[in-house]
């Protein structure tokens, strides 16, 4: 779960990470409400998980509450790069002396976290990694030992950090590590990490994506929950739990296992198709969870056909067999089905299978055939 | 011959009382492993269907001998489960769990490689290792695998793991090993270390490989087998259709920019002569073709 920055800051908040004094606003009233109680002058910075903020005129710096009227009023409702501005976050403005960049991530390749440091923050830090590699500082730290304070100050050296800011970046380093990894992130970043002209080191930008797989560990999560960033199909799909990312395409695609469902897309367009999403019903999934993906490919418009590619492991074929029967009882079905079954308990589905087939569901062999079949059913080769 | 694990493997379930447990854990039992122990805190004493069931794994090895672990334990206890089983002596462990916090998978990963270099873990987020008529563990519908060999197969995605042993079936083609390694951001067990263990089996004459999207595990693979491998190597990557930055239901699948992309790593494997296809079906078409040349 990716967090907008205002909810990042509130979670470096948590941990002891300093950011500026500021709050949430869905008005301009809010808007100014907020800058008051921020004092001035202050930022009104648009909340949308894209990048590019500033650029498009969602960042404006304002010195009295005039000004806060009238760039809260331009900002609330601009669409950037495709999102609606719906939240504001206004803090108060700092004075900047110097921008810094901070991270935490997973090095999926060396299998050990991954400590970032730059001197030069505020800037697109992977231009700066293209162009200039030697700017950015990095330490790899051992999930199994951690990251003490002697490597937090090695990694800020490292880094050339001007030395009044080093006792505060050692000390936000620390604290930025707890939150990765306490936090259950999958990325911290800060950028800018300023050093402002009276010698402190704050947060002035917060990049946080949060680990789902710990949300059992954090029922603080549940505030972040914003569904807003998503489309209708995916609204539906989290809802009911589905691994679903919305495609372009016209042939509605439930399969199990992210590579199956990866594989099935790419199958159908081979043969001329084109999926109108990635469906991942995972694994062990039952006669419930079939039904509800049918539910949601059955809301998308322009699906003109649906292909169910299941090979059971874990899944068992009577359940997912169950699933459509079920689906089929609850909600009219508007485009035809091809499904193909294998695995586990796979003869018993295709028994169940066989007791609601019809011109509309039809069961098909292997994953190829199904495949051509589904696309001629959504009208053809090339539409 | 196989790798990893054969007909002398001796399996302790952990967590064999669960739901998901019980039913593979039974069912790799029927298909003819050696499932010699379970194991659930608490609940010791007890049998499933006369299997025994310990509250430790190192009573469970103690008592019956047993050299592998089975973890079906949910995310919550899985990576210690898996440290469980390690510190019990346990050389190699398959997980099969889905959903365990980054963290606490890094963490386990890490101190498996420092404290217990002698245990290979399996997974977590895999769907475990079939050597056909001697062994299976984890979730496989083993009558999808013709046993006999000579393909070795790898694969990332479970699902697709048992698509390519139903394709080489159909073909009438049978597998020495095939190994899920899961989708996972750390997987315990990787390419490399699978490439170099069939390269090293002399029953195994062909090694297919399926791979996905993020990550550069695939790229790595491909400058091994360069170097490495002279089995010929068919592969597979699913993902081609994905769109950049998109989350794809596992963690590992994922790209940004042009990093782990289908297109680069397919590009990179056939770099190495490795023969790559584009769809399960053309993967098992061609194997077959290479197995009937040898």
């Amino acid at each position: 779960m990716d967090l907008f920055e205002y909810q990042g800051k509130q979670y470096f908040a948590r941990y002891g990470i300093p950011v500026s004094p500021g709050g949430v606003a869905d008005t301009v009233d809010d808007a100014v409400a907020q800058a008051d109680q921020a004092g001035y002058p202050v930022v009104v910075k648009a909340q949308v998980q894209v990048g590019g903020r500033g650029k498009a005129g969602g960042i404006k710096l304002a010195s009295d509450a005039a000004e806060v009227r009238q760039h809260a009023g331009a900002i609330l409702g601009m669409d950037i790069k495709g999102h609606v501005v719906r939240r504001l976050w206004v803090e108060h403005a700092s004075d900047i002396a110097k921008e810094y960049y901070a991270s935490f991530t997973l090095d999926r390749s060396a299998k050990k976290y991954l400590a970032m440091v730059s001197a030069k923050g505020g800037v697109d830090i992977e231009a700066v990694a293209a162009e200039d590699p030697g700017a950015i500082a990095r330490m790899h730290v051992d999930p199994a030992v951690g990251f003490t304070a002697a490597d937090a100050g090695r990694l800020v050296d490292e880094a050339k950090l001007d030395s009044e800011a080093r006792a505060g970046a050692v000390e936000i380093l620390q604290k930025l590590y707890r939150c990765y990894v306490e936090g259950d992130a999958d990325l911290v970043e800060i950028n800018p990490l300023i050093l402002t002209p009276e010698g402190r080191v704050h947060a002035l930008d917060a990049k946080v994506t949060l680990d789902d797989n710990a949300a059992f560990r954090h029922p603080e999560w549940d505030d972040f929950r914003d569904i807003d960033e998503l489309d209708e199909r995916e609204k539906l799909a989290r809802s009911k739990g589905l691994q679903y990312v919305g495609l372009e395409g016209f042939v509605g695609i439930i399969a199990n296992g992210a590579g199956l469902a990866m594989s099935t897309c790419d199958v159908v367009n081979q043969v001329g198709g084109k999926p109108a999403n990635f469906l991942d019903i995972g694994g062990g999934a039952n006669a419930e969870v079939m039904a509800n993906a049918l539910e949601v490919i059955n809301s998308d418009a322009n699906v003109r056909s649906i292909f169910i590619n299941i090979f059971g492991g874990i899944t068992r074929g009577e359940e997912v067999a169950n699933g459509i029967v079920t689906a089929l009882q609850r909600v009219e079905i508007k485009a035809p089905m091809v499904i193909r079954l294998d695995g586990t308990n796979a003869e018993e589905g295709r028994k169940i299978l066989k007791t609601v087939e019809s011109d509309r569901v039809i069961s098909s062999p292997t994953m190829l055939a199904a495949a051509k079949h589904a696309v001629e059913l959504a009208g053809g080769v090339g539409q | 011959m196989s790798i990893f694990v054969d007909e002398t493997t001796k399996v302790v379930v952990q967590g064999l009382t669960g739901g998901q447990g019980r039913f593979h854990g039974l069912r790799n039992r029927a298909y003819g492993t050696q499932i010699v122990a379970g194991v659930t805190p608490g609940k010791g004493g007890q049998d499933v269907e006369g299997i025994p069931i310990y509250d430790t794994v190192a009573e469970a090895v103690a008592a019956t001998g047993a050299n592998a672990s089975f973890v079906s334990v949910p995310p919550k206890g899985a990576a210690q489960a898996i440290l469980e089983a390690a510190e019990a002596g346990i050389p190699f462990i398959v997980c099969i769990t889905e959903g365990i916090p980054a963290h606490d998978e890094a963490r386990a990963y890490n101190i498996l490689v420092e404290r217990h270099p002698g245990t290979r873990l399996l997974g977590p987020n895999c769907p475990g290792i079939i050597s056909p008529a001697k062994c299976n563990i984890g979730i496989t519908a083993g009558e999808i695998a013709q046993p006999g060999g000579p393909v070795g197969i790898v694969s990332r995605s479970g699902t697709l793991t048992y698509q390519a042993l139903y394709e080489l079936k159909q073909l009438g083609v049978g597998v020495t090993t095939c190994v899920g390694i899961g989708g996972d951001p750390v997987p315990g067990t990787n390419f490399v270390d699978c490439l170099e263990a069939f390269q090293a089996d002399p029953d195994t004459k062909a090694i297919a490989m399926f791979g996905e999207i993020g990550g550069s595990e695939e790229e790595k693979a491909a400058r091994f087998i360069a170097d490495h491998v002279d089995k010929p190597v068919v592969a597979y990557i699913a993902g081609v259709t994905a769109p950049p930055g998109k989350k794809m239901g596992h963690a590992g699948a994922i790209i940004s920019g042009s990093q782990g992309t289908a297109q680069a790593k397919m590009e990179a494997l056939a770099a190495a002569r490795v023969h790559v296809v584009n769809n399960p079906t053309e993967a098992g078409e061609k194997m077959a073709e290479l197995v009937k040349a040898l």
